[in-house]
């Protein structure tokens, strides 16, 4: 009996352990790769006595996570902001915004304005804009410099030497370069389920000009290093780190349009370190400190003069990828529906077991 | 009061084990199969039913990916069973002492990495610039760069060598019984190599080569790293599909019944398996 009572009042001091570990000020932060370099947080750390503890995912794995715990064991995450309305929808995993204390000046109005515009639901404000970027092409202009919208990857030339994800991004990039406008599609299921059909009839035929699909990053800046891959659909970033090494591979924004998205801050509903994680907001934001964000994630943030102490050769690819044209073109994801993705999910199997 | 005491140290012994069954396997598999009969109806509605287990039956491309999954693992089974069984029978026949030893190491050193850098390590070699097709270049047998990774061999290869292991170690172990002299009784018996294969050796080893069999083939079937990372774009793999269903789709209810699907006929599969080799589990498990 002892042993019992030995083994149960160890549970219970474990368990309070651990409850009192995560409160107080430990932010648990659920985010992208590049998002919290380490000498960001050390600064943090030293100016607010804060401790920060970096978890780093996906959009559909940060979902995931959180709809798990109902929203619960992280105080930051920083999800797509076209995926949090549906998120909320269903699974109410988030809570809303107190923009009483952001300090809003830090941010650029117009990013601050769409993204809770887009991040509205039921009256209120879920996401805060943080670092935005873009999916198009990364191409190797000495071997296949004809590649400049979404559909040449099909092109013969090209054959056997093209990779892509098999994901919605995919999906959206050939529609538009077919000729089509999916984002406005996106409410009315009788037309997006039109135009994945003929994007589905695509993309089958396109299988045979696919090395792989990739999934990783990783994954594929070593198929275009190699040379294994001569064009791909890609983030910006992972084009413009490739330029470091091989001048030849850079991003290319597509003539249909680069495709946009806007990663964000939001409070998961359960999180418990609010004030840390304003803290934290309010400290990434200032222009010195989005600047160091930027240098090591590759992306430039929503930050007031986030610009000013980013390296000359980031600015430098930046703006070879993108003239001003290219800017004004650049489809920005609107908020995605909830149950968009089941429609999506069945044309991407179809493709996938297709022969 | 003596049996009262060996008794509570029965179930003080029992405790970590029933707490492991309970609280990690059972309590999960109850509130995944409530998770897999509610079907979606709408934002934050469910219904009851069996449509998600409908679904797996109604979508060809989902229990054509199970078969699919199911008779590449057979065949994985196959074939470390037969790279596996000479080297069983060396380790636990030829050899003794030092060379046992340091061989059966050698099978072990490469689990001392994890399986994702051992299936990068594969990918190093099998890729079109990689070191197997440049080796091949340079000694003249091939004339370009040819790509051997991103097919269902190289998913075969990787997966035989993930599970080797786990062949190789219950046979040794069996053949290790089989006492020396039954082989020599074989031969002055009139036998030769192959009848005393078939008539003494086979069936001693089988309990080793069943449960051997079931692990490798368990592995296989639910391994996710290895197909998702060597395999190609036609290369579907069941694991793939139920994390697809949770983590991409957000249709963890469909998901959850691909999961019991899973064990329900994977379950199904080893039972076949028993019977045709006329073994029971309790004989293989217990020896």
């Amino acid at each position: 009996m002892g042993m019992k009572t030995g083994l149960f009042t160890t549970t219970l001091l474990v368990t309070a352990m651990s409850v009192t570990a995560a409160q107080a000020d430990t932010l648990r932060l659920l985010t992208w790769g590049g998002y919290a370099p380490d000498d960001v947080i050390e600064m943090f750390e030293a100016e607010t006595g804060h401790t920060v503890e970096v978890t780093t995912s996906n959009n559909e794995e940060m979902i995931a996570k959180l709809r798990a715990t109902n929203g619960g064991g992280f105080d930051l995450a920083q999800p797509s902001q076209d995926r949090i309305t549906s998120a909320q929808e269903e699974f109410g995993i988030y809570k809303p915004i107190d923009m009483s204390r952001v300090d809003a000046a830090q941010f650029i109005p117009s990013m601050l304005e769409a993204t809770a515009g887009n991040t509205t639901f039921e009256g209120e404000v879920y996401g805060l804009p943080h670092v935005w970027g873009t999916s198009g092409l990364v191409v190797n202009t000495a071997q296949a410099g004809d590649v400049t919208d979404y559909t040449d990857l099909c092109d013969e030339s090209v054959a056997g030497r093209v990779s892509y994800r098999l994901k919605r991004p995919t999906l959206i990039g050939f529609a538009y370069s077919m000729g089509l406008d999916p984002f406005a599609a996106y409410d009315d299921t009788e037309e997006y389920t039109a135009i994945l059909d003929q994007v589905e009839a695509a993309l089958i035929e396109c299988k045979a000009n696919v090395k792989t699909y990739w999934d990783g990053g990783d994954e594929i800046k070593n198929l275009l290093r190699s040379g294994e891959v001569v064009a791909a659909m890609a983030w910006d970033t992972g084009g413009w780190q490739l330029n470091a090494d091989d001048a030849d591979i850079t991003f290319v924004a597509p003539e249909a349009g680069a495709l946009g998205w806007i990663d964000t801050f939001v409070l998961p509903a359960r999180g418990r370190a609010d004030d840390a994680a304003y803290d934290w907001i309010n400290f990434v934001m200032r222009p010195e400190i989005a600047s160091m964000i930027t240098n090591t994630a590759g992306n430039f943030t929503a930050a007031v003069d986030g610009a000013v102490d980013v390296s000359a050769d980031l600015k430098a690819r930046y703006e070879g990828s993108f003239d001003q044209a290219a800017i004004d073109n650049i489809k920005w994801y609107p908020p995605v529906p909830a149950g968009l993705e089941a429609l999506e999910g069945a044309a991407l199997d179809r493709i996938n077991a297709a022969n | 009061m003596t049996s009262d005491k060996s008794k509570l140290g029965f179930y003080l012994l029992l405790a970590p084990l029933l707490l492991w069954l309970v609280v990690l396997i059972i309590l999960p598999h109850i509130g995944l199969f409530f998770v897999s009969i509610s079907e979606k109806v709408g934002v934050r509605e469910y219904e009851t039913g069996l449509g998600n287990y409908a679904v797996f039956f109604n979508e060809p491309l989902y229990w054509r990916t199970f078969a699919r999954t199911a008779i590449m693992s057979i065949s994985t089974t196959a074939l470390t069973l037969i790279l596996g069984f000479p080297i069983a029978y060396y380790i636990a026949k030829m050899t003794r002492g030092r060379t046992k030893t340091t061989l059966f190491l050698m099978c072990l050193i490469p689990f001392w990495v994890s399986e994702l850098v051992r299936t990068f390590g594969w990918m190093i070699l099998l890729r079109e610039t990689g070191i197997i097709s440049n080796a091949l270049q340079s000694i003249g047998l091939i004339s370009g760069p040819v790509e051997f990774l991103y097919n269902d061999a190289a998913i075969m290869v990787g997966l035989v060598y993930t599970s080797i292991l786990f062949m190789i170690v219950p046979l040794v172990t069996t053949l290790d019984s089989l006492d020396d002299s039954m082989i020599e009784a074989g031969y002055d018996l009139g036998g030769n190599g192959v009848s005393i294969l078939r008539e003494i050796i086979i069936p001693h080893a089988m309990p080793g080569i069943v449960s051997g069999c079931i692990v490798v083939f368990m592995l296989s079937l639910g391994n996710y790293l290895t197909p998702i990372l060597l395999g190609g774009k036609d290369s579907l793999w069941f694991t793939g599909l139920i994390y697809t269903q949770f983590i991409t789709r957000f249709n963890w209810e469909l998901g959850s019944a691909f999961g019991f699907l899973l064990l329900a006929l994977s379950s199904g599969i080893v039972f076949l398996g028993l019977k045709l080799s006329r073994q029971t589990l309790t004989e293989t498990m217990g020896r």
